[in-house]
């Protein structure tokens, strides 16, 4: 099976790799999947409280060169993204934009996850 | 001096092998010239042909000392597992229903035997122990009065151990069960002698052994005499045990492959086996990184290592060492999203066999590859694991099989 270029890319260059403080106020994580089935996405943004504007995120990814892909597309996505426009993102939209097959499609499922898991704790840690 | 090695630097043995450019040259005239078909009896073109027939049949039988009688031409190692499992089920039914095999067989065992439990018949799935090899006394307590036959490779396909085929055959021998092993990795690589070894059913592959694909045996004993019942029906080829007319170039080819497999065995192994350390040797010392299967001398083919580099994900591995041609026991490289069911069967947790990589080597790999392969591997693991969550938790000391994930 060969690779998109663009899942190439991001695999060769990932983007926006690391970590914030998961204790840090400003922070949402979101942690999905599981090693038992190949892949775990950790996905973390960074949010500016007086606007509620995404400044900044990070990811890390054990899995396949497409989960790897996906999430480092999504954290460039998300960047400047109110919360709800980084939830309301969709897999198929990755999935389009890095023409994955359809036996990686999976991969962007996880990474709508992962977003939509990185808001929901951002949300948590301010709904009190 | 240039030492980069030509790409792709092929690593998957396991998968096939080249073929030997002798074997080619030795196929090439049967496929052009003498295009007879072997079972014409009635002109020279039928008649050169069965003689190459007969000369590769009797340097097949040669590599494993049988008698040239006691093989049958298939088109692989999937069809002599199916002919012999099947084939000996059918035959011998009134004495018994009850099959034996392990768990880390090769799929056309498994799934065959799949099939004869669907007619009625029961099968035993054997465990291995740790070291992927199978524990002997298990065996003996699972046979039972109505047992048939028994089904076990002699080199594993993922993690190249080599079981206790002698104790195994003469285990059967005294209880009068069939033995069928599947040697379609062995051959080349294991000393095989039918006269010491008491086997009554022997899968042949070609293409693990540098000859062609699309080409095998089943060696079927003569002392005692094993029946099976044919699965493919026609002309009555092969004595009636496989019909449908030889392909003289495959034939030829395998053969040769055989041939040249007994005349430089010794040669071979040495090579691989230095190969193997080196490989082993460069790779032993990163963190984090678990052999499958025993690495007890005779235990193991030298051609064969397999490898978890725990926290990080096979296929993504296979992708940042390009240039290097391998398999992994990830989900992500086969078709059923399930990780390696032989990996899995040695106890492995999912996630080590989901970060295992297969390297087979063999007569063509050289040093250079071995250590081309040996940076590759060592970057991209490295690289890779600044990209795990997996590996930051290890290193935080977060004892990963104590949380909580969400399957998917």
């Amino acid at each position: 099976m060969a690779y998109s270029q663009k899942v190439v890319e991001h695999y060769e260059t990932p983007r926006n790799v690391g970590s914030f403080d998961k204790g840090d106020e400003t922070v949402g994580t979101g942690m999905v999947g599981a090693p038992a089935c190949g892949d775990v996405m950790k996905l973390q943004i960074k949010v500016d409280p007086r606007t509620g504007v995404i400044e900044d995120a990070r990811f890390k990814t054990y899995g396949c060169g497409s989960a790897i892909a996906s999430s480092s597309l999504v954290t460039e996505w998300v960047k400047g993204k109110t919360l709800d426009e980084a939830a309301s993102l969709k897999n198929s939209q990755i999935a389009e934009e890095l023409a994955l097959p359809p036996v990686k499609i999976h991969c962007s499922i996880l990474a709508e996850d992962a977003i939509k898991a990185a808001v929901a704790d951002y949300k948590k840690k301010h709904a009190a | 001096m240039d030492m980069t090695p030509h790409f792709p630097i092929y690593m998957d043995y396991g998968a096939t092998t080249p073929v030997d450019p002798r074997v080619v040259d030795a196929m090439i005239p049967w496929l052009r010239e003498h295009f007879g078909n072997p079972a014409s009896r009635s002109h020279a073109w039928g008649w050169e042909a069965e003689e190459a027939v007969e000369k590769a049949r009797q340097q097949v039988a040669d590599l494993i000392n049988a008698d040239p009688r006691e093989i049958v031409w298939t088109s692989g190692a999937t069809e002599s597992d199916n002919l012999a499992i099947k084939g000996a089920a059918h035959f011998y039914k009134t004495r018994g229903k009850h099959l034996i095999t392990v768990k880390t067989e090769h799929k056309a065992v498994l799934d065959t035997m799949r099939e004869l439990e669907r007619q009625g018949f029961e099968v035993t799935y054997m465990d291995v122990r740790e070291d992927g090899l199978l524990d002997l006394d298990a065996l003996k307590a699972a046979i039972r009065p109505d047992t048939i036959l028994i089904s076990v490779m002699y080199v594993n396909n993922e993690i190249g151990v080599v079981q206790d085929i002698p104790t195994i055959g003469a285990l059967c021998r005294e209880k009068g069960i069939i033995f069928h092993v599947d040697a379609a990795q062995a051959t080349g690589k294991v000393e095989i002698d039918v006269k010491k070894t008491p086997i009554d059913l022997m899968s042949l592959a070609s293409h693990k052994t540098y000859g062609p694909k699309g080409i095998g045996a089943l060696y079927v004993c003569r002392k005692p005499r094993v029946r099976i019942e044919p699965q493919m029906h026609g002309g009555g080829h092969e004595r009636g045990m496989r019909s449908g007319t030889l392909p003289t170039h495959q034939i030829v080819g395998m053969g040769e492959a055989f041939r040249l497999a007994k005349l430089e065995m010794g040669k071979d192994a040495e090579k691989v086996h230095a190969l193997q350390t080196r490989l082993l040797e460069g790779l032993k010392d990163v963190e984090q990184v678990f052999i499958n299967g025993s690495m007890e001398p005779g235990k193991r083919v030298p051609h064969n290592l397999n490898i978890s580099f725990n926290f990080v994900e096979g296929e993504s591995l296979i992708m940042g060492i390009k240039g290097v041609a391998v398999s992994s026991g990830s989900a992500c490289t086969s078709a059923s999203l399930e990780p390696s069911y032989v990996l899995r069967a040695l106890g492995r947790s999912d996630e080590l066999a989901h970060s295992s990589l297969r390297m087979t080597i063999g007569r063509f790999t050289t040093e250079e590859e071995i250590d081309y392969a040996v940076k590759a591997i060592r970057e991209t693991v490295a690289r890779l694991r600044e990209l795990s969550p997996l590996w930051e938790m290890y290193q935080d000391g977060v004892d990963i099989s104590t949380i909580q994930w969400t399957a998917h």
